[in-house]
Formats: structure tokens, sequence, C-alpha cells
């Protein structure tokens, strides 16, 4: 029962830790900043590849499973950062080997396991909860931890977003590939199988260390929210990457920014939750990139239209 | 629409010289292969040369993309043996190229043409890659040869079938491949850009002397470039020039029912049973010529041609 | 554990075991396993501002799930439908994340949306649950056919002047429907995991309509019902028993089917 008890007082002290003299100098702040624009890149470039492999809903089910990891490192004594990866990994490996081949039954694989794991991850947080302390574990899991990230975990996560960069890199030809045509990447030599389980292991870590940071619910807004505009506004992988990239990181800097200035606002005192600032601003530019006119597809551009006529 | 005529000069720059004519480039030998309780291919085989366009013909069912699936290594078979360029196949099958059927992706897929041309290059290994003036300039000639630079810039998903074949198949010739293997290219395309399709990619790879294994259900569109058929009906293969699968003897006996193949304005139709009435081919007429003797007719289409 | 007071949980969890698996049938079906948990997702958004304006958490639950609910049928017209449901997902938790922070008083009720309350219900809540219940059956009843056709054959039905567009809308508002009637009773997490886990088993044995249904009911009734038994002697969370069984539930239907392909 103690789950939700108040999540006022963590975005509370967040803020008023927020309002301290000397914001700008401060080592926390700085370690905040740093992870917050971090883990909104990673999430950006992973999240161009699971929205177009049709893994929108894995990617949110990962975050969901945030709740695993942090009740479960929490009962057995291990660091948050190590619980939340673990679960990252092993969820992810489970979904894409209970999947099928055909994509439409992958989502049922998908939500069997997420029921599985949320039941135990409440009976975790049962146990918690009957094993004696109770410090906000479920507060931290759903609404992130950004203003209270210690060196530690900075670093850690700097490294693992690295490595999940890293790991793109390694696997970018092979997963557009896979993107064209399963039977077209397999013909070449592409282990397909392989690289779809690879996949999900750097989604499982990206959105594991987003739900630390970031919490579970605006974790998978930041993967899939600035990939899904980016793909509607950019003509080729990289720009993709890249737009993506950006705008989760400028859709993380605003939403802190306006909670800070929502301390102002009714209720006075009370400061506004930063997930909904950052989802409500992606989901705009999402809305706003949708007005767009897509680019001409099958028309001859103006400059090849006239070397044509030439 | 007719392509421009491409000078050999603007191919990209030769990779390993092709292999003499005599070579054989695939070796399909007794290839077997059950499913769901059905004989699918019962002891196929054939052999491919350098430069030679081979159609796969069969109706729909026949187990024209399983072969080619076991061709590409995609799938195993129950038995006999597939070689490419001599050496048995590997999951790398290297020195072929694919155009599949169908492909997936969808029109917000941030890939242009040239993104996936250059796929064609090394689209199968891994770590980033360095861009280069080269790898740009081979791309831009091969989308110049498959007449595709009005698009290179459009993303794949947005372009129509046609246009997607040609990018697909500069995809598959840029690595310079001995062989290319194409499943129903035909069949989304309309009879004039089917048409554009067969001539571009009988032109391009005799250019580049690679040799072409194409399926299909109509033999027709192919009529004028094929060198060599390959005719799959149930579970067996004819391998040969057109002129001698293409008869009603030899597709009686592999149908095992009585088949007339009939030549009308240059056109093959291949109809079961024996008798064919003349007046229903009112515009060919006097080109009419059956085969065979007369036998009951009565039985249904195998195959409209 | 079957005292009187125990009654109302059997027959409320029978109830939405039923709706669960007939309206589960249809997602497994239609692939939307996404849609089955974004909508309990945002009823729970819905649950959490009621009980700021002060109406009753049903009214917030049944608003939110149906606004979710067109929301992701309007905008996947336009885009990917896996993508904007995410999007959707995230902005009503977003919301319901700016109703927790102004109210504290609800956590209670609120944890037990997400969680599900079923062994402390009043004799109301059976009639409430089963009024909706037997609306989700009747809705359901009348649009059967068009959706099975349009589910299974998207072109025929097409072909036949069944906008897919507005039976897309129809099975959103369906899942709406049902999710505001199981909701109260077993929270946002079984309510999703009663509609995949027992209709996939089923449709893993079955690809008959009428013996997956069948059999989708039957197992989701031996779910709800073999867990709050065992709740209720181990005093572990209900959610914990549902989510296991539903995965056995599927995991042991592929491992026969595959069994019986050979
Ligand atoms: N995995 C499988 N299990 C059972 N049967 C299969 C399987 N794959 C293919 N078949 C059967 O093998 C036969 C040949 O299929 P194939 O796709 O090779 O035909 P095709 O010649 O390509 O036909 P089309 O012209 O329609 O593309 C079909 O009858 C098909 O039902
Ligand atoms: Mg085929």
């Amino acid at each position: 029962m103690r789950a939700m008890s108040s999540p006022r007082s963590g975005f509370g002290s967040g803020f008023r830790f927020l309002f301290e003299p000397g914001f700008f100098s401060s080592g926390p702040v700085h370690a905040a900043l740093l992870t917050g624009t971090v883990v909104a890149l990673v999430s950006g470039a992973v999240g161009v590849f699971t929205v177009l492999r049709g893994q929108s809903f894995a990617g949110h089910s990962l975050a969901d499973l945030g709740t695993l990891g942090g009740s479960g490192a929490f009962l057995f004594g291990v660091g948050p950062l190590w619980g939340f990866i673990a679960a990252g990994v092993a969820v992810g490996g489970a979904m894409d080997l209970a999947s099928t081949r055909r994509r439409a039954s992958r989502g049922v694989a998908t939500g069997i396991v997420l029921g599985a794991v949320q039941g135990v991850s409440a009976l975790l947080l049962y146990l918690d909860t009957t094993s004696g302390s109770t410090t906000g574990v479920t507060v931290t899991v759903l609404f992130g931890s950004l203003f209270a990230v210690s060196g530690y975990t900075a670093t850690a996560t700097l490294a693992f977003a690295l490595l999940g960069l890293a790991s793109l890199a390694v696997c970018y030809r092979p997963l557009l590939l896979d993107s064209v045509s399963t039977d077209l990447a397999a013909a070449r030599g592409v282990r397909v199988r392989l690289l779809g389980l690879a996949f999900m292991v750097v989604m499982g870590i990206t959105v594991a260390l987003s739900s630390l940071i970031v919490g579970t619910i605006l974790s998978p807004a930041l993967l899939i929210g600035p990939a899904a505009t980016a793909l509607r506004l950019t003509q080729s992988p990289l720009a993709a990457m890249g737009t993506a990239a950006a705008l989760g990181a400028l859709a993380t800097g605003l939403g802190v920014l306006l909670a800070y200035d929502s301390y102002h606002w009714k209720p006075v005192g009370n400061g506004w939750p930063v997930s909904l600032f950052v989802i409500a601003l992606l989901f705009t530019a999402y809305l706003l990139s949708g007005l767009r006119r897509p680019r001409a597809g099958t028309g001859p551009a103006p400059a090849t239209a006239t070397t044509e006529a030439a | 629409m007719s392509a421009p005529v491409i000078s050999p000069m603007s191919l990209p720059a030769p990779g390993p010289a092709p292999d003499g004519p005599a070579r054989p480039v695939l070796e399909v030998e007794q290839v077997s292969i059950r499913l769901g309780g059905r004989q699918i291919l019962d002891r196929v085989g054939f052999t491919l040369r350098a430069g030679e366009f081979t159609g796969l013909i069969g109706s729909n069912g026949a187990g024209k993309t399983t072969l080619l699936r076991i061709v590409l290594g995609l799938r195993g078979a129950d038995g006999g043996s597939v070689r490419v360029g001599g050496k048995p196949l590997t999951r790398r099958a290297r020195g072929v190229g694919y155009v599949p059927q169908k492909i997936q992706i969808e029109h917000d897929a941030p890939l242009r043409a040239r993104d996936l041309v250059a796929l064609g290059l090394d689209g199968e290994r891994l770590g980033p890659r360095l861009p280069s003036r080269d790898r740009r300039d081979a791309v831009a000639r091969m989308l110049e040869a498959v007449d595709a630079t009005r698009f290179a810039d459009a993303r794949v998903g947005t372009l129509s079938g046609g246009e997607q074949q040609r990018v697909l198949i500069a995809h598959a010739l840029i690595a310079r491949p001995r062989l290319l293997v194409m499943d129903e290219p035909l069949a989304n395309l309309d009879l004039r850009a089917g048409q554009e399709i067969v001539e571009l990619t009988s032109r391009v790879a005799r250019e580049q002397g690679v040799a072409v294994l194409l399926s299909a259900h109509d033999i027709n569109p192919l009529l004028p470039v094929m060198d060599k058929v390959v005719y799959l009906a149930e579970g067996r293969a004819v391998h040969g020039r057109t002129d001698q699968v293409v008869r009603s003897e030899v597709l009686s006996e592999l149908y095992r029912h009585p088949i007339s193949v009939l030549r009308v304005d240059g056109r093959i139709l291949v109809v079961a049973g024996a008798t064919v009435r003349a007046e229903a081919f009112d515009a060919g007429e006097r080109d009419v010529r059956a085969d065979t003797a007369a036998r009951p007719a009565g039985l249904p289409e195998v195959h409209a041609g | 554990m079957f005292a009187p007071f125990m009654q109302d949980t059997w027959i409320t969890a029978g109830i939405v075991a039923v709706i669960a698996a007939l309206v589960g049938f249809f997602v497994v079906l239609r692939a939307a396993a996404f849609t089955a948990h974004a909508v309990p997702n945002a009823a729970f958004a819905g649950a959490a501002g009621a009980g700021l304006v002060g109406v009753s958490s049903l009214v917030g639950l049944g608003v939110f799930s149906l606004g979710g609910a067109l929301l992701i049928g309007l905008l996947s017209r336009k885009g990917r439908h896996d993508a904007v449901t995410a999007l959707t997902v995230a902005l009503m938790l977003g919301l319901g994340a700016l109703f927790l922070s102004w109210s504290t008083e609800y956590a209670p009720e609120i944890y037990s949306l997400l969680f599900g309350e079923v062994l402390g219900l009043s004799s109301q809540d059976v009639t409430t649950t089963a009024i909706l219940g037997f609306a989700c059956v009747a809705v359901l009843a009348c649009v059967y056919r068009p959706l099975m056709l349009s589910s299974t054959l998207p072109e025929v039905a097409e072909a036949r002047g069944i906008r897919q567009v507005r039976i897309d809308l129809l099975f959103l508002t369906l899942v709406a429907l049902a999710t505001t009637t199981a909701v109260p009773v077993v929270g946002a997490l079984l309510m999703f995991t009663l509609m995949i886990g027992p209709p996939a088993a089923a449709r893993a044995l079955t690809r008959h309509p009428a013996p997956a249904l069948t059999l989708g009911v039957l197992l989701a009734l031996a779910t709800v019902w073999i867990a709050i038994a065992a709740s209720y002697q181990t005093d572990w969370p209900i959610g914990f028993f549902v989510g296991v069984i539903s995965a056995a539930w599927y995991l042991l239907a592929r491992a026969a089917a595959a069994v019986f392909r050979r």
C-alpha cells in the first residue's frame, strides 16, 4: 500500500534541491544534467531502430519492468543500477526468445512476458514491504531520481550509455538491412535471430538506464517520441538518429525548465512533475511533425527534373 | 519510356573477373524437400553458366520460392546439394545477389534509394562505415545503370513497386555477384513496367557477365531475353533452352497430363488437354499449331501464359 | 475462504474473467496486445484525476479509457500504430503523475487501481460490475460478425462496405468498456494479463472461433479463481498468481501445439 504513498515528497525534495543557491556550480546537479542528457541522446538513437522494427511495445514494456529491477535490487540488497540493468537484459532477451518469427504475434509474446514479470514484481514489492524498511522504492521507480543521481551512478550510466551506442554502431548496417527485408539480410549472411536478440539487449540496457534516471513513465516516451517524430522529418538513417537524439535532449532540458517554473503555478508551492512536461513536449512535437507535408517520394525533385530535360 | 543506353564505362569498376563461359556458376543437384506432408521438390537439378538468363517457371505453389530459398541458403533441403561458383553453399553465400519478391519497408523508414544501394556493397558487415568518394561514385553509377537517378534521394518506402525493383536490382548488382536471384519480380508490376524490368535486368546482367535466375509464373514476358528455362511442376523440373523445354511432349511428361503448347503471335500458351479449337484464338488463328496429336479435352487450364 | 464476504469476490472476479476472455479473443486475433495494455493504463490516470474533481472514480476510468482509446484510434490513422500507442500511454501516465502529485489522500485507492483489490469488494461493486459486464457482452454480441470478418479478412470486409476505421474505433471502445468494468475490481495490470494470456493460449490450440472463445473463457475463469484461492492462502498479491498462471497456460498451449503438429 505504501507504493504510491507520496510521490510529491520525491518531487518536492527534488525541487527544493533545485532552488538551493549555487545550483549551477553544484556537482550533483552537473551529474543530473549530464546523465539526463546522455540518457535522452541514447534513447533517441536506439528509438529510431525500435520504431523501425515495430518494437515500440517491447520498449514500453521494458520500462514498465523497471519495477522488477528496482524491487528486486532492493530485496537482494544490490544497487538499483545493477537491478535495472539485469532486469532489462534478462527481460529483453526473454521477449526475443518467446517471440515467433511473425511480426503480428510478437506483440502477444511481449504481452505474456510483460504480464508474468509484472506479477513477479508485484510479489517482490510485497516482499519488500513485509521485509521491513520501506524507503520509497516504488516512487523512485515510477518517477525516476534525476535529482538524486550519485556520482557513482552517473559514471556507470555514462559507461553503459557508451556501451549501448557502441553496440548500435557495430550493428548499424545489418540492422538497416534487416529493416528493409529480413530475407535480404539473411541471404547476405546476417544472423538475423542473433541480431534481433542483440538489439533487444541493447534496448533493454537503454530503457533500464533511462528508467532509473528519469523514471518508468518518461523513459518509453523518450525512446519512442523523438524517434517517431524524427522519422517524419528526415530522409536518411543517420539524420533520423541525430534528430531524434537532439529532440529528446531538447525536450528533457525544456521540461526541466518548465518544471522549475511550475513551482509558482497552482497549486502554489508544489512543482508539476518533470515527466509530464517532457512527455507533453514530445507529444506536441509528434503532432506538429504530422502537419508537415511528407516530402515528395516518387515525384522527381526540381533539380533532377531539369537534368532529365537536358 | 525506354531506358537510356548505358555504355559499359558507366558501370562500377569491375570486380573479380567473371568466370569463363564454360565454368558453371550454380549447380543444383538432386534437391528434394517435403513440406506439410507433400513432396514439394523431388530430386530437382540444373546448372547455370555465367551470363545466362534463366527463367524459373511454374504455377502458384509449384515450389519456386522454396527452391530459390534453398539456393540462397535461407532454408535447408532434405537432400541434394547446391554449389555456387564450384563451392558448396555456406552461410555467407558470397557472390549471390538477391532481389526478394516483396520488401517490408514502410514509407517512413529513413532510408533513401542511394542508402539501400550502398548497403549492397557491405550491408552485412559490422561496425561503422567511413564515407568515401569512391563508394559514393560507385553508388551513383549503379543508380544510373538501372535508371534510378531520378529518385535516388527519395525514401525507398515511398517508391512505387517498379521503382523499388530497380533499386533492389542495383542493391544486388553493386557487389558484382556471379549470380542474381530474383523471386517473382514481375508479380506486382503492370505489363510495361514488367517488360522494362526484364530488359533492364538482362542488359545489366549481360554487361556484368552475371547469371540470372528469375522466377515467374508466366513465361511470356521473359521470352525476348531468356536463354534457358527451368520448368517446375509436380515437384520435378526440366531444364534446357526454351524451345527444347516448352514443348507439348516435354511438358506432358513433366505434368503427367496431356499438355498443349500453342504459339500465338509470338506468345506461348500452355494449356491442359490436347484438342484446341482454333476459333478460341481468333486473332492468331493462322499461327495456331498444336504440337501433339488430338486427345480428349476438358481438363482445366493448368497454366495460362 | 468461502465465507459470505468472499462470495462477492468470486462472482465479480468471474464476471471480469469472462469479459476479459471474450474481448481478449479479438485482442489476440487483431494482434492488439499493446492496445490492451495501453487502455487500462490510461484508465488508471483517469481514476487519479476523478478523485481531484470529486466525481466517482468509475467516471474517471470511463472517460480516460475511452478518451485514450479514441486518441490512439485517431492518431494511428496517420502514423505507426504502436508508436502512437506508446506516446498516448506516456501522456496519460504523465497526467496521472500530475494528478497524483496534487492529491495524496487517494493514494491507497490508486494503488489498488493499479494492482487490484479483489479481496475487499462491497455488494454494490457486484451489481455495477454485473451491469457493465452485461453491457460489454451485449455490444460484443451485436458487433461480433463484422468484427470477426474485419479481423480475419480485412479486404473482404472492406469490399462488403465495412469501414476498417469504424471497426477499429468500435474495437477500441469495446476494450475501453471492458477496462472500465474490470479495472476497479482486478486493477489495470491484471486486466491486461487476463486479456492476453488465456485467449492467446486458447488460440495456440485451436483456430476455430467457437472453441477458442469457450476455451479462453474457461482458462480465464480458472486463472482468477485459482489466483484468488492461492492469494487468500498465502497472503501474496493476487497479481503475482494471475500473471504467472496466465503465462503458464500460454507456454503449455504452445508446447502442446508444437507436439501435436509433429
Ligand atoms: N513452411 C511450410 N510448411 C508447409 N508447407 C509449405 C511451407 N512452405 C511452403 N509450403 C508449401 O510448398 C508449396 C510451394 O510453395 P512456394 O512458395 O515455393 O510456391 P511458389 O511456386 O513460390 O508459388 P507462388 O507462385 O504462389 O509464389 C506450397 O504448396 C506451399 O503451401
Ligand atoms: Mg513464390
